[in-house]
């Protein structure tokens, strides 16, 4: 309030700060003081008195009622039939008593340090943070004596190897968390690419004559059963080889496509490229240019695909294109083709790395 | 004095009264004491004054959670496995039994089905979790607009931003320990993200999860941060920020008797020992009833992680909202491959955006500082409109982040208002930039407004409701004036005026200097001249004319109409209906002296 009546600024002798732009009014309006105290109705009248000391109590009760509901609780509703209802009851009643048991706790300790407990206002006088004078004089005195015996000012050679040595110290300590990622082994092929992200995200598992197979189940896809309009979830045909152990997650990750199939004249050829489709049918990458998401909606009348994290769309007769959201790019297109026995094949790996932009990518 | 005589009374003492709390106590005190030299602080804090309000309390709502969440994820550590190895689940649950997911999958659902009381706690830790962050939001927003951050504060809001920011990357790494669903796919967008930094992107995210997404390491990863590294910095940072509060004693707001260098409220024991420590199980309380009726997060549900489903709708947790909100705000097609790399700035530019917002909320105490130039220390917690300027900003970047906020529902607000994703997304981009600007010219001409008003109560009081008739015909509202400790808490006896400029020891203006004053005029161009003690006794003296006159005429008038009647005698003070004495607007918090208006206020009275 008043920095005129304010003792905190006169407390420390060399201490003066600046008010900076403040503008202070000659005749601040005065402080009257504290009020008079006004009495609780527990302090006037020992009914009421008697009744806040019941609630407190009462309350503190109601609390061991809830703890002791809870401890039954547990025995009570036992879970180990694995019915749903089984599971909400137990949770739900032993819930009910610890929050009775801790809500009942809670409001009988405020209300007794409310309604009970004396309500008599303390005054108590600040002090300035910074330190006295002569403490800081202390401090300065000690650290000038520190100096003058160590001689960490004057001995610069000491200073300075000390200050590059320590700083290298830290060095081995990020060199070691290069082992968070694997190492590239050029022995084997796929070694040289494991600790390389850039290759690694350059490829997938689609290759030239890999049968394109249903997500989950991994049967592959005949042409003739992809029905018009429709959008189908698309994996590698050899993926189901793979163990979760060799890479199934991080190689489906990259490699879940969506096929769709559309009339021949809703994919003109000036916006696609025909050589990469089959009879109308079109796979894209199913993973997002934005951040990674599946894009997993399709809507066959406009020939649309959204993205459900970040809501990008992108139009299907003409390439994939972004046509609204954050996203980035086209969906990469897989190239495919059929096989002699009439399954869907893929022609080749993408062309392009499929998903988010990163730093390497072009 | 001697010793001897010190240890005399020291046993007469003993010997005539019964030490406090019995013998145990006081010889378990006196063996402690005797190890810790703990009496001198227990004699410096046990009696330490706190002033009171309800807003000093939001702070507590967020420590209190805090111990909820350490308690509950303690309980939780014991059972939750760490781990991406790969299992069949044949727990109690049905419809997954067979299903193939990670142990860290698997366990998340035995604490849900298989232990009892399991999901309980379960539900605590999240819930207890979102109220965490939400208590260091309404409590940093308290800080904010009472300008509590000023001189001395100013490392303190430093430190409680942080763990701020802290708490959010302890509710994300935590939300993506089961590896289900929803938390692969929370990742994945983490991973996306990541991948667009220049230059060190790629590496960061192929370190992160120790080879390709979503490899077997990242929740054994994001467990240790989760339960040792970040708690760690959390609870030092606590108690850190604790200490500088109690090394700067807690703000008050301004009214009577509570000055620049006093501290008025209750002592430490009794009173807000138990305040504390009853609104400690209060928050308890609540988080575990809404734990016992509300699911949130039902894993089984979602199903373990597959780079391939996704289900639409879904949100994230509400305090990670505003940044998947400004992802979703980023126009199409922002990728530029420049020097022979690609700049992915749909994901920059909202990484950015959000960087810069978080910057400036960091180092807002020293921007306002450096126009200021005020060097004192500040313990009077500002009522919002007495900072015009600051409230607005306040104002603006709470608007800002609610359009993020918003925008991470875009969604959701298209299919349930039936409105195109493309119109929700536009009207959040144009709200974006445009919302704070009208929120910022709103806010600082209410309280501007809110100013005129306080000074009009102080000088000329409240309005009484009381119409009276005067013999002219006139009709007037009495105003009362008001009390002199409710008036106290209405005018700000200082207020800050724009840097005037002046040519340093060589003739010139430095830039900064410059830049200083214009901020300063922004800040402080639209203020009102603090009232005096003189106009105050002005006004007042004016009031009580007034009011002596009002009662005047209302004597003529009254004793005219007796004399008209025949009954001269008749008493002057109109009937009394039992509603003269009732003032619509009279605030309840009041006193009503015998007579306010003759009392002179004087200073320590």
């Amino acid at each position: 309030m008043a920095h005129e009546e304010d003792a905190l600024e006169h407390e420390r002798a060399s201490w003066k700060p600046s008010p900076g732009l403040a503008v202070a009014v000659p005749d601040p309006v005065q402080n009257p003081g504290l009020p008079p105290h006004r009495a609780r109705m527990t302090d006037k009248d020992p009914a009421a008195m008697t009744r806040a000391v019941r609630t407190v109590y009462t309350l503190f009760y109601l609390s061991l009622a809830g703890s002791i509901w809870a401890t039954a609780a547990y025995m009570l509703f036992p879970i180990e039939s694995g019915r749903i209802v089984d599971i909400r009851n137990n949770n739900l009643f032993i819930g009910l008593g610890i929050g009775l048991a801790l809500l009942a706790l809670g409001l009988g300790a405020i209300h007794w340090s409310k309604a009970v407990m004396s309500d008599k206002e303390f005054i108590e006088p600040r002090h300035a943070t910074r330190g006295r004078d002569a403490t800081r004089e202390g401090a300065v005195q000690a650290f000038r004596d520190a100096n003058e015996e160590s001689g960490f000012g004057r001995r610069t050679a000491i200073r300075g190897s000390l200050i590059a040595a320590v700083a290298a110290s830290i060095l081995p300590g990020i060199t070691l968390f290069r082992g968070l990622a694997p190492h590239s082994d050029k022995s084997t092929e796929e070694g040289a690419l494991a600790g390389d992200p850039v290759a690694l995200l350059k490829q997938t598992m689609w290759k030239e004559g890999e049968r394109l197979a249903h997500d989950p189940s991994g049967e592959p896809i005949r042409a003739a059963d992809v029905t018009l309009g429709s959008a189908v979830h698309v994996i590698p045909e050899s993926l189901a080889e793979l163990g979760h152990s060799e890479g199934y997650l991080e190689e489906k990750a990259k490699a879940i496509v969506l096929l769709m199939r559309l009339l021949p004249e809703d994919l003109p050829a000036e916006y696609n490229n025909l050589d990469w489709a089959y009879d109308g049918i079109v796979a894209y990458s199913k993973v997002c240019t934005h951040v990674g998401c599946p894009v997993a909606l399709y809507e066959q009348q406009t020939h649309h695909l959204l993205c459900p994290c970040h809501q990008s769309q992108f139009d299907v007769s003409r390439s994939a294109a972004v046509i609204f959201g954050p996203a980035a790019r086209p969906l990469p297109q897989l190239p495919i083709t059929v096989d002699a026995e009439g399954y869907l094949v893929a022609k080749s790996d993408f062309t392009e790395p499929v998903g988010p932009s990163f730093w390497e990518r072009h | 004095m001697s010793t001897a005589t010190v240890t005399e009374t020291g046993t007469d003492k003993t010997q005539n009264e019964k030490p406090l709390g019995g013998r145990f106590v006081a010889g378990a005190a006196n063996y402690i004491d005797e190890r810790t030299s703990i009496s001198g602080f227990v004699k410096e804090l046990g009696r330490k004054i706190f002033p009171d309000h309800w807003s000093f309390m939001l702070g507590e709502i967020a420590m209190w959670a805090f111990v909820v969440v350490l308690l509950s994820g303690t309980f939780l550590t014991f059972f939750f496995q760490a781990s991406m190895t790969e299992t069949h689940y044949n727990g109690a649950y049905i419809p997954l039994r067979g299903v193939e997911m990670s142990a860290a999958l698997e366990s998340t659902l035995r604490i849900s089905f298989d232990i009892r009381g399991g999901l309980l706690v379960r539900q605590i830790h999240h819930w207890a979790a979102l109220v965490f962050v939400a208590g260091i939001g309404v409590h940093m927003l308290r800080i904010f607009f009472t300008g509590a951050f000023r001189k001395p504060r100013e490392l303190n809001w430093v430190i409680g931003f942080i763990m701020f920011i802290l708490a959010m990357a302890e509710g994300f790494t935590g939300y993506s320990l089961p590896d289900d669903l929803l938390s692969g796919n929370g990742l994945r967008i983490i991973d996306g993200m990541v991948k667009g930094i220049p230059l060190i992107g790629t590496w960061t995210s192929f370190l992160l999860f120790g080879g390709e997404f979503p490899g077997s390491l990242i929740v054994g990863r994001l467990y240790t941060l989760h339960i040792l590294l970040l708690p760690a910095i959390l609870v030092a940072l606590l108690v850190v920020h604790l200490m500088l509060m109690i090394i700067n004693k807690h703000t008050q707001f301004a009214g009577p008797g509570r000055t620049n260098s006093n501290v008025v409220g209750y002592p430490m024991m009794p009173i807000y020992m138990t305040k504390m420590g009853g609104f400690l199980f209060i928050t308890f309380g609540v988080i575990v009833l809404i734990a016992s009726l509300f699911t949130i997060n039902p894993i089984w549900n979602y199903g373990p992680y597959d780079p391939s489903p996704v289900s639409a709708g879904t949100q994230p947790d509400w305090y990670i909202g505003f940044a998947d909100g400004g992802l979703r705000l980023a126009p199409s097609n922002w990728d530029i491959v420049f020097l022979d790399r690609t700049w992915s700035f749909g994901i920059l530019v909202p990484l950015a955006v959000i960087g810069l917002f978080i910057v400036a909320v960091l180092i807002y105490p020293f921007l306002e500082a450096w126009i200021t130039g005020d060097k004192r220390e500040h313990h009077i917690a500002q009522r919002p409109r007495n900072a015009a300027t600051r409230t607005a900003i306040g104002a603006a970047g709470v608007t800002f982040y609610a359009v993020l906020w918003a925008a991470a529902s875009s969604d959701i607000i298209a299919t349930h208002f039936h409105l195109t994703m493309e119109g929700v997304i536009h009207t959040l981009q144009a709200l974006l930039i445009v919302g704070p600007v009208i929120a910022y010219f709103v806010t600082k001409r209410m309280c501007l407004a809110l100013q005129k008003k306080d000074r009009e109560i102080a000088l000329h009081g409240y309005e009484s409701g009381r119409i009276v008739r005067l013999p002219g015909g006139e009709y007037i509202e009495v105003h009362q004036p008001v009390d002199e400790y409710e008036r106290v808490k209405l005018v700000e006896n200082e207020t800050m005026a724009p840097l005037v400029v002046r040519p340093n020891d060589k003739g010139r203006i430095p830039w900064h200097e410059n830049l200083r004053a214009s901020l300063s005029r922004w800040f402080f161009e639209d203020r009102l001249t603090p009232l005096s003690q003189g106009e105050i006794e002005a006004a007042l003296a004016h009031q009580h004319h007034s009011l002596d006159h009002i009662a005047d005429e209302e004597a003529l008038e009254l004793q005219g109409a007796h004399e008209r009647a025949g009954v001269p005698d008749a008493p002057l003070h109109p009937i009394d209906d039992g509603h003269n004495t009732e003032t619509a607007n009279r605030p309840s918090n009041i006193i009503v002296s015998d007579d306010p208006t003759t009392k002179k206020p004087t200073k320590g009275d």
